[in-house]
Formats: structure tokens, C-alpha cells, sequence
């Protein structure tokens, strides 16, 4: 496309012609306005001097009749300027003025008309005139008029204007649009070379911002602002899948050598079956890795917000509790659960119950006093408000400070916690489970130990009354 | 036991079929959906594996084919998807259970056979369960072992009574886990056998003959080892 193509297609350049076209509109409205109360002053002036004309004449008339009148009007035709008279007699033939031709049949119309003539000195042809007409006694006919070419001259002087003005507007317009569409096309461009240079791959790259505050940089900005959300998604996910390659390599690695391992010995078949049966056991612990981290990908991006439904969080709270407890039991801790009743919430049951037993699962691993054996774990599920809030308390080590972030990190794992068997997903896992749904999950001191909270927006039974309600009414 | 597996992968095809015949089952193989869905709507079939991603006819699709045409076949549907939506899809659509790849075959074969043996419908439930000198009365929830009562925690007579209703036949942890307690996620820990061997302790510990067995690799069994 041409440069030019391009400027007549760009908004601004219509936008400029819409303008043009309306300020011209107003242009030609006020210089009517003027020209009709200029035409209807002059008009009146015309009238007022032929009435005083007329006087002058009626006082001649009545001093000498028509033939006084005859000599006066003779001498007032010859004297310059551009009073009009005609008298005629009762055949209509001209006894004295400066007229020589009417339209026929004008001097029937007693009273002021607009009408051309043509003078008697034929210098012109074809004026237009104001005049009255007076019909006398005895057939007599009497026209004063005055000629019209100053009206004339004056309605030409105002179209004029207006078309001096119409070519200044277009000129001034023409120059606006030429400027505007230019400072914004070029913006444009500069924008569309910036996306251009982001599609080809630099996500470093930010639109121009011109620092006006106008519409343009408005969109900038927000588009800037959802490149950055983009860059940082991006890298997440770079960061994750250097993690998940990391993090697998190492159980495959060590797969594979006891599989070459078991290979270079000339072992019996039992020790054969027992490398085997190890080599399975590991490829299950890669499954689960591999599972988990599918599970926080895709709670992370929203892929199981369709199959949510209404259900009991206590129950699951309970639920998993009392899956644990032997665990707990065999492991020397005490572990306690406090469920207030009615914890509805909207959501995926069994994500939410793979948290919970994650945060259980790891109060019975981590949650032990001074690393030893044992201990107490206390369960507690109730409502705060419009929340659900479910605490998983330990009283082991607890996690300092400066780690509390750190832990929500897919694989980390802190040191003491590494020669466990674990993968490090669980805490990203219940994070990301929370936040699916709208919750949070904070690490807070139980002193001593380590006190998971874990808040989630509880059903509003104003916004969705659930179906059973309808039932318990009837 | 006839069964009908209906997966387009060759080698994954091919191991099914080798494995489920040395467990001394008559195993038919159909490569796309359209072939799967003719063989077992000749019926005959005692379970179906079918694998959800086909050529030709899609799993769910096929399923939801056989459900229209009255073909009551238990359906065991093996999918690469392995997240909650997915099975409860799969399970909407007709199928009897659900397992992902890549799945243990001892895993499988327990879920196989644990689908034939199912009542078929309208027969009347059994409202007793024997074995051996064990008895538990699903209607008063009493257990006795050789007219001595044993004590079991809820949990614990539900464990039980999945267990008897699968007498002679292997129930994975997995099993348990969706039967006994409705849970489908990875518990992480061994809680499951922490949960059996409790059980054990009632109704095995103060008996000669142990009833309840660990099958290595794969799950439990509850059998009269005396019979």
C-alpha cells in the first residue's frame, strides 16, 4: 500500500473531511443569516425612500394635477441616482420617466413589486427593481421605484465569502488531517513493527508509549501490561518444564543403572526378579511424579473448573482424617480433627481431598517432634464468614521464615526433608488446588511446628440455592 | 472368561492380549472402533477393555453406542487422560471403570475380573457372606469368625465387605480406596495397607487358618485357604 492509500484510509483523515464538511455547513448558515437581515434592511431602507419620494410627488399633484406631476417627474428622471418613475395614461402609453419597458400587466398591481425593467437611457437591460405602484384619477398610473443591484451586489459580495472561506476551511483542514493522520499513523506503525518484532519472538519487547495519556497510549499500556503477564506465564513455564526435566532425569537415570546394573551381573533369576521389581517400583514413582505435576498444570489453568459441584468439605475433612489415622497411629502421633457441620463449598471433591491428604501426608512425615517419632497433628475444618477455612497443625520443626515461599515451589524439597521418600509437589499441589478455587493456602507458626491454613470461598447458598432446599419445602 | 479388547496400538494391544491369555483367559482383539463395536454387539463377551482414543469411533462414542442398543457388557475403558474429569466422563458415558495409562497389569486383571463377576442386574444381593468359618450379615452389620463376634469399626466392615464380595479374586489398593472410601487420588502414603492389616489383626490374629492374604505386587485376597 502506498503512503498516500494509506493516509486517505486512516481514520483521521475521515474524520477530518467529517469536519470540514459540518464546519462548512456552519459557515454557509451564518452567512445566510447575514445576508437575509442585510437584504430585509436594505429592502426596508428602499421602501422607506420610495414612500418619501412618493410624498414629494402627491404634494405636486395636488398642487397642479397630473400635468405638475408630469413636469416633475420629467425633471426628478433626469437628475443621477437610482429613484425609478413611470407615469402613464389611461391607454397605458408613458407621459414621463426613466423607464421605457415593464413586464406587462405590473402597473395593474397597485402597491409595492418586485419586478424588472429596463431604463430609458438602455444602459442595462433586464434590472430587477422595488416599486409602488399608484393608480390617479382619470385611468393615470404612477410607479416610484428603486432599482435592486445594490441588493444584488450585496448577495454576490456574501457568496463570495462564503467560497473564500469554504477554500480556506478545506485548506486548514486538509492541513489537520494531513498532521494528525500522520502522527498517528506513524504511531501505529511503530506499534505494528513492535508486535511484529514480539511475534517473531522477543517477548522482551513493550509497545511504544508516547507519554500523552491519550487513547493510544492507553492501549499501549494495557497491551504492555498483558505482554508482561504473558512473559512471566512463559517463563513459569519454561522454569517448570527445566524443573520436571531436572526432576526426572534423575529417578530415569537411576533406573537406568540398576536396570544395566542388574544386566552386567550373571545374577540368578531371583536377584533378575528383584532388580525387575525395582525397576517397576521406581517407574510408579516417576507415574506419580509425572501425575502430580499434570494435576497442579492443569488446576493451574482452570482445564477442571467444569466438573465442580456443590459438596461437604467436613465430610472430606473427615473423610480423609480417618483415612490417615492408622498411618498416624502406627507412626506414634495423636492426631485430632474438629469439623463444624454445614462446610458446603462449589468444587472439584477430589482435588480438594488430594490436598487435604497432601498437608496430612506431610504433618505425618515432617510433623514430628525434633524429627523424632511421633507427635500431634490437630485437624480443623470451620467457617469464617464467607470462608472455609481447614488448619492441618503439627508440632514438629516447622518451616523458618525465609523458606515459607520457597516450600510452595513445585520440587522444593528443604534440607532433612530431601533423604525422605517425596517428590516436593505436594504443598504446589494444594496451592494450586486453592487456587482453582478461588482460596489460599498460608504457612503459619504453631509454636512450635508448623500451622498449614488453608482458606476456600464457602458455597453462598443467596447466590445458588441448591436443588434440595426446593425438596425439604415441600 | 471371554474377553473383547479394543485398542489401536499394536505392542500395547499385543502384551494385553499374551497377558490376560496366560491368566487363563479367551481374549478377542479388535484394532479400530467400528470392529470393536461389531464384535461386541455379537455379544458373548464377559468384559470389554476398550481404550478411549480410536480410530474410526471413539471409546466414549462406542460405548455410549453399545448403552443404546440394550448392550449391557461390562465395560473397563483405559485412557491416557488420567485426571478426575476424565473419568467421570468416561463412567458417564457408559463404562463400568475407569483406569489410565500406564497402568500395572496385575491393576488391570483385578479390575477385570472384578467387573465379570458382577450380579447381573435385578438378581437378588446376597445378605450374608461366608467363607470358611467367617461370616458377615451386610443387614446387621455382625462379623463372627468360627460363632466368636468380632468387633469392626464402620470402615473396617465396609473394608471387609468389599473383600468377601470379592472372595478368591485380587483387590488392588487402588480398588479399595475408590470402593471402600470413594476416593480416586493418590494418597501418597500406604494408608491402604495400614487399614487391611489393622483388619487383619481382628479377623486373622486369634485363627489358625489365615484368611486374608497379601498377593504381592499386586493387592489382597480373602479366601478359605483350607477349600
Amino acid at each position: 500500500m502506498t503512503a498516500l492509500a494509506k493516509l486517505f484510509r486512516a481514520t483521521a483523515f475521515k474524520l477530518t473531511l467529517a469536519i470540514l464538511g459540518l464546519s462548512a455547513l456552519g459557515a454557509g448558515l451564518v452567512l445566510g443569516i447575514v445576508a437575509w437581515q442585510v437584504i430585509k434592511l436594505v429592502d426596508e431602507e428602499t421602501k422607506q425612500t420610495i414612500e418619501a419620494e412618493a410624498n414629494g410627488l402627491a404634494e405636486q399633484y395636488e398642487l397642479g394635477g397630473v400635468r405638475r406631476l408630469d413636469s416633475a417627474i420629467e425633471a426628478r428622471s433626469r437628475e443621477p441616482g437610482s429613484t425609478l418613475y413611470l407615469l402613464t395614461n389611461s391607454a397605458g402609453e408613458p407621459l414621463a420617466g426613466n423607464i421605457s419597458q415593464l413586464p406587462p400587466g405590473v402597473l395593474d398591481h397597485v402597491g409595492f413589486v418586485d419586478t424588472t425593467y429596463e431604463a430609458t437611457d438602455a444602459s442595462t437591460a433586464g434590472r430587477r427593481a422595488l416599486a409602488r405602484i399608484f393608480a390617479l384619477p382619470g385611468g393615470f398610473h404612477l410607479l416610484v421605484g428603486h432599482d435592486l443591484s445594490d441588493r444584488a451586489r450585496i448577495g454576490a459580495v456574501m457568496v463570495r465569502a462564503l467560497a473564500t472561506s469554504l477554500i480556506f476551511l478545506a485548506g486548514l483542514a486538509a492541513l489537520g488531517a494531513l498532521f494528525v493522520a500522520r502522527r498517528v499513523l506513524r504511531r501505529i506503525d511503530a506499534m505494528n513493527s513492535s508486535a511484529r518484532a514480539i511475534m517473531a519472538g522477543d517477548l522482551s519487547q513493550r509497545l511504544p508509549v508516547s507519554g500523552s495519556g491519550d487513547e493510544l497510549d492507553r492501549l499501549a499500556l494495557g497491551l504492555n501490561e498483558m505482554l508482561a503477564r504473558i512473559a512471566d506465564l512463559m517463563m513459569g513455564l519454561r522454569e517448570v518444564s527445566d524443573n520436571i526435566a531436572h526432576d526426572l532425569r534423575t529417578p530415569l537415570t537411576r533406573l537406568r543403572n540398576h536396570v544395566e546394573e542388574a544386566l552386567r551381573q550373571d545374577a540368578d533369576p531371583s536377584a533378575y526378579r528383584a532388580a525387575l521389581e525395582r525397576t517397576i517400583e521406581e517407574s510408579d514413582g516417576l507415574i506419580r511424579i509425572f501425575d502430580a505435576l499434570l494435576m497442579i498444570a492443569r488446576a493451574e489453568a482452570g482445564a477442571d473448573r467444569a466438573g465442580m459441584s456443590a459438596f461437604d468439605v467436613g465430610g472430606v475433612v473427615t473423610g480423609v482424617t480417618e483415612l490417615y489415622e492408622p498411618v498416624a497411629e502406627e507412626k506414634g502421633f495423636e492426631m485430632t480433627v474438629a469439623v463444624s457441620p454445614g462446610l458446603t463449598m462449589t468444587g472439584n471433591r477430589e482435588l480438594i481431598g488430594q490436598a487435604i491428604a497432601n498437608l496430612i501426608d506431610n504433618a505425618l512425615k515432617y510433623g514430628a517432634a525434633n524429627l523424632g517419632r511421633g507427635g500431634r497433628v490437630h485437624v480443623v475444618a470451620r467457617r469464617e464468614g464467607s470462608q472455609i477455612v481447614i488448619e492441618v497443625a503439627d508440632h514438629g520443626s516447622g518451616i523458618s521464615n525465609a523458606d515459607r515461599q520457597r516450600v510452595f515451589d513445585r520440587f522444593v524439597r528443604l534440607e532433612g526433608a530431601r533423604s525422605r521418600p517425596g517428590s516436593g509437589l505436594g504443598l504446589s499441589l494444594a496451592a494450586a488446588v486453592a487456587r482453582l478455587h478461588g482460596g489460599t493456602v498460608r504457612l503459619e507458626d504453631n509454636a512450635p511446628g508448623l500451622k498449614v491454613v488453608v482458606t476456600l470461598p464457602a458455597r453462598d447458598p443467596a447466590l445458588a440455592p441448591p436443588p434440595a432446599q426446593a425438596q425439604a419445602a415441600e | 472368561m471371554r474377553i473383547l479388547i479394543i485398542e489401536d496400538d499394536r505392542d500395547a494391544a499385543a502384551y494385553l492380549v499374551k497377558a490376560l491369555r496366560e491368566a487363563g483367559h479367551s481374549v478377542d482383539h479388535a484394532a479400530d472402533g467400528v470392529s470393536g463395536y461389531d464384535l461386541a454387539h455379537e455379544g458373548g463377551y464377559e468384559v470389554a477393555v476398550v481404550d478411549r482414543m480410536l480410530p474410526k469411533m471413539d471409546g466414549l462414542s462406542l460405548i455410549s453406542a453399545l448403552r443404546a442398543q440394550k448392550n449391557e457388557t461390562p465395560v473397563l475403558i483405559l485412557s491416557a487422560l488420567g485426571q478426575v474429569d476424565d473419568r467421570v466422563k468416561g463412567l458417564r458415558a457408559g463404562g463400568d471403570d475407569y483406569l489410565a495409562k500406564p497402568y500395572a497389569f496385575s491393576e488391570l486383571l483385578a479390575r477385570v475380573e472384578a467387573l465379570a463377576r458382577r450380579r447381573p442386574k435385578g438378581a437378588p444381593e446376597e445378605t450374608v457372606y461366608r467363607l470358611g468359618d467367617l461370616m458377615l450379615d451386610r443387614l446387621s452389620h455382625k462379623v463372627t469368625r468360627a460363632g466368636e463376634e468380632i468387633t469392626l469399626q464402620p470402615r473396617e466392615f465396609r473394608l471387609l465387605e468389599y473383600l468377601m464380595q470379592n472372595a478368591g479374586k485380587v483387590v488392588t489398593r487402588t480398588m479399595l480406596l475408590e470402593h471402600v472410601w470413594d476416593y480416586h487420588f493418590d494418597p501418597q502414603t500406604n494408608v491402604i495397607d495400614v487399614h487391611v492389616s489393622r483388619l487383619r489383626a481382628k479377623i486373622d490374629r486369634d485363627f489358625d487358618a489365615p484368611l486374608l492374604h497379601t498377593v504381592r505386587g499386586a493387592g489382597y485376597m480373602i479366601r478359605d485357604g483350607a477349600r
